[in-house]
Formats: C-alpha cells, structure tokens, sequence
C-alpha cells in the first residue's frame, strides 16, 4: 500500500523542478548584466542602477546596433554576390580555393557584425575532409561561429525568401547538400546523400547538428542516431556561450528570425568558446545510437554541460509511451517479488 | 547585484501564503518562478496540459492522479493559491514542529494530511472509502499490461484482508493510518528543497 508514496513523491518533485522544461528557456543568470531581458522580475532596486542600465541602453541601440546591422548587410551581401560570380568558373582547384577565400571572408565579417568574440581551443582537430563534424546546437550562429575557421559543407532544408538566396548561391561555389522538405522526411535518401558526399574526399567535412532542434547551452541532448550510421570519421566539437554577455539562445516559439538577431546584435557581445574534440569512429560491436551518446558525452564533459538522455522533441512533442511503460516494467516485477515473499513466508 | 525579485506576487499574498503552507518567502518566489514557466498560457491558471508537458511527469505510471490532485472537484483550472496548497503537504516537517500543540488548525504538512493525501490518489470517487475496485484501479495504473487480472487481483485481496478491520471490504482512512503505523510516511512523502 505505501508503494504508492515513492510515485508519488517522484511525481510532485517533478512538477516542482524537472530536468528537461528548463532546458528550452534561456539560462538563469546569477546576477544581472543590465540587460531588460535577462532580468525576468524586473523592479526598480535603486537609482544608480536604472542609470547604469539606461546608458547601456543607449550605446547598444544608438552605437553598436547600426555598427552591426550595416556590417551584416555587407557581408551577407558579399557572400550572394561573390559566390554567383565563382560559380560562373570551372571546376577545378582554382575554384575551390577561391570559394574557401570567399565564404572564410564573408563568414569572418558576418562574425564581425555580432560581435562575436571566439576563442578556439585544439585547432590541431580541425575536421578534414571526407568526415562529419558535429555540435551541441544552440542557436544558427553556430553555423557562422564554426564556418568562420574553416570550410564546410553544410546540410540543411531549402527554405524560401532571402535564406533561399544565400543558400543557392553558395551552393553554386561548393558543393552544400541542401533538401526539399519532401525529401526531409525519407531517411534513406538522406543517408545517401550524405555517404556519398562523404566518400569523395575533395568535398569538404560535412556540418550537422544532430540535436535536431536549439536547447539552451546548459545540457546536451539526445543525438538523433542519422548522422552516425554513415560510418566516416567523426569530428564532434563543443561550443559554449557566455552568458554574461548576451544570450544566444534561439527560442522558436518565443521569437522570429529577424527578432532574434536584432537581440543578438544589440546585446553587448556574444563570447563563446570552440573546442575541437579528437576525431572519433564507430567501434567493433557499437550500435549507431552507443556511439552516439559516446560523442555527445564526450562534447558533454569538454563543455561543461549536463548530459540529458532526452530528447530534443520534446521542445514540441510529447514523450513516448514506451517510458511509462519501462516503469511500469520495473514496479511490477518488484511488485510480483515481494508478493511471492509474501506468500512463503 | 542579485534583483531577482517578484513582481506579480504581492507581499500581502507572500505572507498568506506563508501561513497556511509555512514555505519559507524564498521557497515561494522560487515556486512562484517555476508556476509561471508552466503556465504557457499566461493567465494565471495551471491547467492540466500544462502539467502534462513536464515529460518526467508524463512518465509516471500515476501522473494523472497526481495532476488530479491539484485540481479542486470539477475544475479544470488551479491558480497559484491552490498549487501551493497541495505542494504543501509534501513539506518536510521541521523538528520544532512536531512537538507544538495542535491548537487551531492542523499544518497541512501533518502525517495524516500526508496519508490523506496518498488515501485519495486511491480513493478515486471520493466516498472516503478505498473499494476494491479502486484498489484494482490503481493497481493496474502501476503495474501496466506486465501482470495478469488475476494475479492482480488476487494481490488486492490480499491487501484488503490485511487492512480490513471492520469487514466491510473495502479501506477506510482510519484503516489506512492503522496499516502504515509502521512506515515512516513523514520521510517518504517530503521533498527537501535544495535552496
């Protein structure tokens, strides 16, 4: 009859604080760094204070905002244009080299433009060609964070509007594998894709984030196990954001695109550290889905995030059955032993 | 330069608060925090998919008896007040507590306020008696498809024959204490909070 109580209680701690809600909401900070939006329980505490606050007001939006606006339109700019024009050469190494000059340059300016301060740690572990380089996903800037030290190939859905612009024209420089959404969805061609642009070895290192969705760069979640049956060597990196200084984190369901870069560039800096981890390959006997809660753990561990078993969809969706079920396993079987004590004793 | 402070919760109702649960004013602006991430609707009020989307409590065989329990009979809405009220029972009691004099009013974090709460996860029609079927109900929440209905049913049997005092066949409240005289309901039905 008591057995009830230990459900119980795990049930009301859950509702008081759970591992996973607090992961798609932005970071908590301990004190506040004069930013409107990351105090949640804004109150007039003093004076001096509001003044401070009030100042940094103004120099982020009068100064640095129009600073950085116009060098995102340049550089975003630049990258259209430049790429259209490599695209008209011919294959070859000249273009290669030129391409990586190009999309190196726009991507540093794109940096530039946020304000990005990034430190890199490792970069003996760059990721080469012909292997699969991933990373804990915070928000899109990580594609700009990571592509402004080295060139990839990216992997994404086709999207309209001025992304589709930037992405055809880049892929007119080099090769980026880019979906419909009705492919999105079939697995297998996905895969193959993603093998065969690996097994050329004069394409470059694929960029994926097998998180699938933004968490808010306190934990890691579960890897969608996709990108690791591939097979090819496997560079993971981990990237971590200071908080202090402005929070990266892209809450989809809070803001848009174009709200959420506005915030990104008037905050005061976003300063984030790059690890590059040791490449690593699947082993003799290792599922796809071992060795990819091994790659996450180690990014886990260089990054000072917590490990969480769960799943990124749950930012949207509900979980699965199959858990409940799992503890219902467990109770039944504890139920049946003290029952069978019981009725011997 | 710490300003976390609550805005929407007014010190009058923080005080409140305080007496009838007896959390601490840091304990109930940190649950007050935690009340407004849940509440995606932003009115106020918890309803029950509201609790549904924490995934940990989703995975517990009785989350829908527990998320119930918030509920007063027939709402479909809690509001901060009555959240607080039912995490209250789960408070762990403080030892100057236990020798006080039970004058007014019983803390709601008493033993019997605890048993009463774990008696009505069971007692789902609310008569204050535990039949068998709600027994079996129960039960069967737990344990899932992994046990066969008569295996199960002939472990609420056995339950009821031991608690059963006045043969009526089913488990009352007093019952209820009788039989978890000896288990140490103070501990298992509290949650320490970490701050």
């Amino acid at each position: 009859m008591s057995d009830i109580f230990y459900f119980c209680r795990q049930g009301v701690e859950s509702i008081m604080d759970d591992e996973v809600t607090k992961r798609f909401s932005a970071e908590e900070l301990e004190s506040w760094n004069l930013l409107t939006r990351s105090n949640y329980n804004f109150q007039h505490i003093s004076l001096r204070l509001t003044v401070l606050w009030g100042l940094g007001v103004v120099i982020r939006y009068g100064f640095l905002l129009p600073l950085r606006v116009t060098l995102a339109f340049t550089g975003v700019g630049l990258l259209v244009v430049l790429t259209s024009i490599i695209g008209f050469l011919p294959n070859g190494r000249m273009k290669n080299f030129l391409s990586e000059q190009v999309h190196l340059m726009c991507y540093r300016i794109c940096v530039r433009a946020l304000t990005a301060i990034i430190t890199y740690h490792d970069s003996e572990n760059k990721p080469k060609n012909g292997g699969i380089c991933v990373a804990n996903h915070t928000s899109p800037i990580d594609v700009i964070i990571l592509a402004s030290d080295g060139c990839y190939a990216m992997v994404g859905q086709i999207h309209g509007g001025l992304m589709g612009v930037i992405q055809k024209s880049m892929v007119k420089a080099c090769p980026h594998i880019w979906f419909e959404r009705s492919e999105v969805k079939d697995r297998h061609l996905v895969a193959k894709r993603l093998s065969d642009h690996v097994e050329d070895k004069t394409k470059l290192p694929i960029l994926i984030f097998p998180e699938g969705t933004c968490i808010n760069n306190t934990s890691v979640m579960m890897f969608k196990k996709g990108s690791f049956e591939i097979g090819s060597t496997v560079y993971p990196v981990a990237i971590k954001y200071d908080p202090r200084f402005g929070d990266a984190f892209w809450n989809s369901s809070q803001f848009g695109m174009v709200n959420y870069l506005l915030r990104m560039m008037s905050s005061w800096a976003i300063v984030c550290s790059v690890w590059y981890l040791p490449p690593m390959t699947r082993e003799e006997g290792e599922d796809a889905v071992q060795f990819a809660n091994r790659v996450k753990a180690a990014i886990a561990r260089q990054g000072g995030l917590v490990d969480l078993l769960w799943d990124g969809g749950l930012k949207r969706g509900k979980v699965k059955d199959t858990f409940k079920e799992e503890q219902q396993k467990l109770y039944s079987k504890m139920l049946v032993g003290t029952q069978e004590d019981r009725s011997r004793s | 330069m710490g300003s976390r402070a609550s805005t929407l919760l007014r010190e009058e109702e923080i005080e409140e608060i305080k007496k009838e649960t007896g959390f601490s004013h840091s304990q109930i602006t940190r649950l007050y925090s935690r009340f407004t991430s849940l509440d995606k609707g932003e009115n106020g009020t918890l309803g029950r998919e509201d609790f549904q989307r924490i995934p940990e409590l989703a995975i517990n065989p009785l989350g829908d008896r527990i998320i119930n329990a918030f509920f007063p009979e027939g709402e479909d809405q809690v509001n901060f007040r009555g959240f607080m009220r039912t995490l209250a029972h789960f408070r762990p009691i403080e030892d100057n507590e236990k020798n006080k004099d039970h004058t007014a009013s019983e803390p709601l974090n008493s033993r019997s306020n605890k048993l009463l709460f774990a008696f009505r996860l069971y007692d789902l029609d609310r008569d204050d008696k535990i039949s068998r079927d709600e027994l079996l109900q129960v039960l069967r929440m737990m344990v899932g498809v992994n046990i066969s209905d008569e295996q199960l049913g002939s472990i609420a049997d056995r339950t009821i024959q031991e608690a059963d005092q006045n043969g009526d066949n089913s488990i009352s409240f007093n019952e209820f204490i009788k039989v978890l005289e000896k288990v140490d309901v103070e501990q298992k039905m509290s949650i320490r909070f970490l701050h």
